[in-house]
């Protein structure tokens, strides 16, 4: 049925057809992404609520579920107000350039072994080569607005992220000894057999390290300092409306495609938790989406629970503790690549 | 002209393009992210000549990590775009000396017939799971083990002397150390005391 529809779509549109359906593919994962962020603030809101003791959103439709339809309408109808003394284009940049990057990393980002945009070779180094050029819309938006807060904002984002940004770096650097390619399809592959298989066991310290620094590195708390609203309030001050709107949606399909990375390179991806009978039947779509919801759960539980971290403590946690970390931990894994106890890293 | 032309002409022109405002453009921060975009396109066309690990690197390492420093430290300083400006005329013959010296040195190593890619004998296109990474370390591991060696030390001296040149301190500074201030446990900084309860005198 799906493929004589594609056919004769295909007859139809001719040479433009690879064209049509690379978007409509694109169309595919954004969408779905966008509704997820939409419904990730819901979560949150509702979630901390809980642990708080309170009910969270519920006056919007049933229980609150269009709470967050409600959000985007109000963000959507807010006027855009660009100050006076700021610089324009740059101005108006900044959310752009802070959104493309988190949209761009999911076109290599595998949802199971057939379903993925583009299967290139060195998809974890795209990801990480994207990824990093995040912070630019930070640095922009907070220098653009002409405004001494979002200055400091984004220059606190500026100095954490590239900081963070080494410590995640090296905790690939094993993921990529272990399962020997920077293919994210092969990554996951090279993790069959069940939980013991999976990479957060024999790269246990680089896991802790990534979902840290991942943690940090989408601006979360306890690392939210850079939108600190108790003494700096943040980079994005001078932004309202739509151009506010991007600025969150980009944090938020951070947290998901970093939720997503955790769970494909050390959590398994689309392998069951056990390989056999009843686990099996689940396909490894919904594994890899159960995941996901697991890792973006903890992202919220860590929002609730701890304070947030003072700015020289930040940089001596990425600086001092993760980067030496990871280096012991790729050094301890290489070396013991060499021994008869290899197997056990693959 | 085939897709892939029109693209290398697309990329090449905004390349181009990009490169000729860094130098033209008034305000320094402009400048540097049209450097930014400059990086980016070259590692466009780098991916179009199937070097995809290092068109990856280019925008990993220089958009991601120096160029971000350089927009830091630009942003923090005082500029005066007036003052800039002023010595123009007097830097001129300098910078038209060590310009003209850089066009000189392209020309005679990139006017060299060894240069010029012999296309006939290149090799067609690699095939979509072509590891072109694999490629670039199994070379770097054997073939050029030495030179790699060699630049990999060099960039350790640096590091060593960029770390070295912070390790100045103030005196009468107020910095503070987070490792100390983690480790401070509850006896560091309370004393119990058990004092009796004072009876209250009987007039």
């Amino acid at each position: 049925m799906f493929e004589t529809v594609i056919l004769s779509l295909q007859g139809l549109l001719g040479p433009v057809w690879p064209l049509v359906y690379s978007m409509a593919k694109i169309v595919a994962i954004v969408a779905p992404l966008m509704l997820g962020v939409a419904y990730l603030t819901y979560a949150e809101r509702k979630i901390i609520g809980y642990m708080q003791v309170r009910i969270g959103p519920n006056r919007v439709g049933p229980k609150g579920w269009l709470q967050p339809i409600a959000d985007a309408l109000k963000l959507m109808t807010k006027e855009i107000i660009i100050p006076s003394g700021s610089n324009k284009a740059l101005f108006i940049l900044g959310p752009v350039l802070a959104i493309a990057p988190a949209l761009a990393a999911w076109a290599v980002v595998p949802f199971s072994p057939e379903l993925v945009l583009a299967n290139v070779d060195a998809s974890l180094l795209y990801i990480m080569a994207i990824t990093s050029m995040g912070v630019y819309g930070i640095v922009l938006a907070g220098w653009a607005s002409n405004s001494k807060y979002a200055f400091l904002g984004g220059m606190r984002a500026a100095a954490q992220i590239v900081a963070y940004e080494i410590a995640m770096g090296f905790a690939l650097v094993g993921v990529l000894m272990a399962a020997q390619s920077l293919n994210l399809v092969e990554i996951v592959k090279a993790q069959q057999g069940g939980v013991f298989s999976w990479y957060w066991l024999p790269l246990f310290p680089l896991f802790i390290v990534y979902l840290i620094a991942s943690v940090a590195e989408t601006n979360r708390a306890p690392f939210d300092v850079v939108e600190g609203e108790s003494e700096i309030v943040g980079f994005h001050v001078e932004y309202s409306g739509m151009a506010f709107a991007v600025f969150f949606l980009a944090e938020y399909a951070n947290m998901i495609l970093v939720a997503t990375l955790t769970s494909i390179m050390f959590l398994g991806g689309w392998n069951p938790l056990f390989d056999f009978a009843p686990f099996t039947w689940i396909p490894g779509f919904f594994w890899l989406i159960g995941k996901v919801c697991f890792v973006l759960f903890l992202f919220l539980w860590f929002r609730a629970t701890f304070p947030r971290y003072r700015y020289d403590q930040i940089m001596r946690l990425g600086w001092k503790v993760f980067i030496p970390v990871t280096l012991v931990w790729i050094l301890v894994v290489g070396a013991m690549m060499q021994t008869p106890y290899g197997y056990l890293f693959h | 002209m085939n897709f892939e032309t029109l693209i290398f002409y697309f990329l090449a022109s905004i390349m181009l393009f990009a490169g000729l405002r860094v130098i033209t453009v008034r305000h320094p921060i402009h400048a540097a992210l049209y450097l930014v975009l400059a990086f980016f396109t070259a590692a466009g066309l780098w991916l179009m000549l199937e070097a995809e690990f290092l068109a990856i690197t280019l925008v990993l390492v220089y958009i991601g990590a120096v160029m971000v420093l350089f927009l830091f430290v630009v942003m923090m300083l005082d500029l005066d775009l007036q003052r800039l400006r002023q010595g123009f005329w007097q830097s001129l013959p300098l910078a038209a000396l060590v310009g003209g010296l850089m066009i000189l040195e392209m020309v005679l190593v990139l006017g060299r017939k060894s240069f010029i890619p012999d296309f006939a004998s290149m090799e067609p296109h690699h095939a979509a799971d072509y590891s072109n990474t694999k490629e670039l370390g199994r070379l770097l591991y054997t073939d050029y083990v030495y030179p790699f060696e060699l630049a990999a030390v060099v960039l350790l001296i640096a590091i060593v002397a960029a770390i070295a040149i912070t390790l100045r301190r103030r005196k009468n500074t107020k910095h503070q150390d987070p490792a100390e201030q983690v480790k401070v446990r509850r006896a560091d900084r309370v004393r119990m005391v058990s004092m009796p309860s004072q009876k209250q005198s009987e007039e």
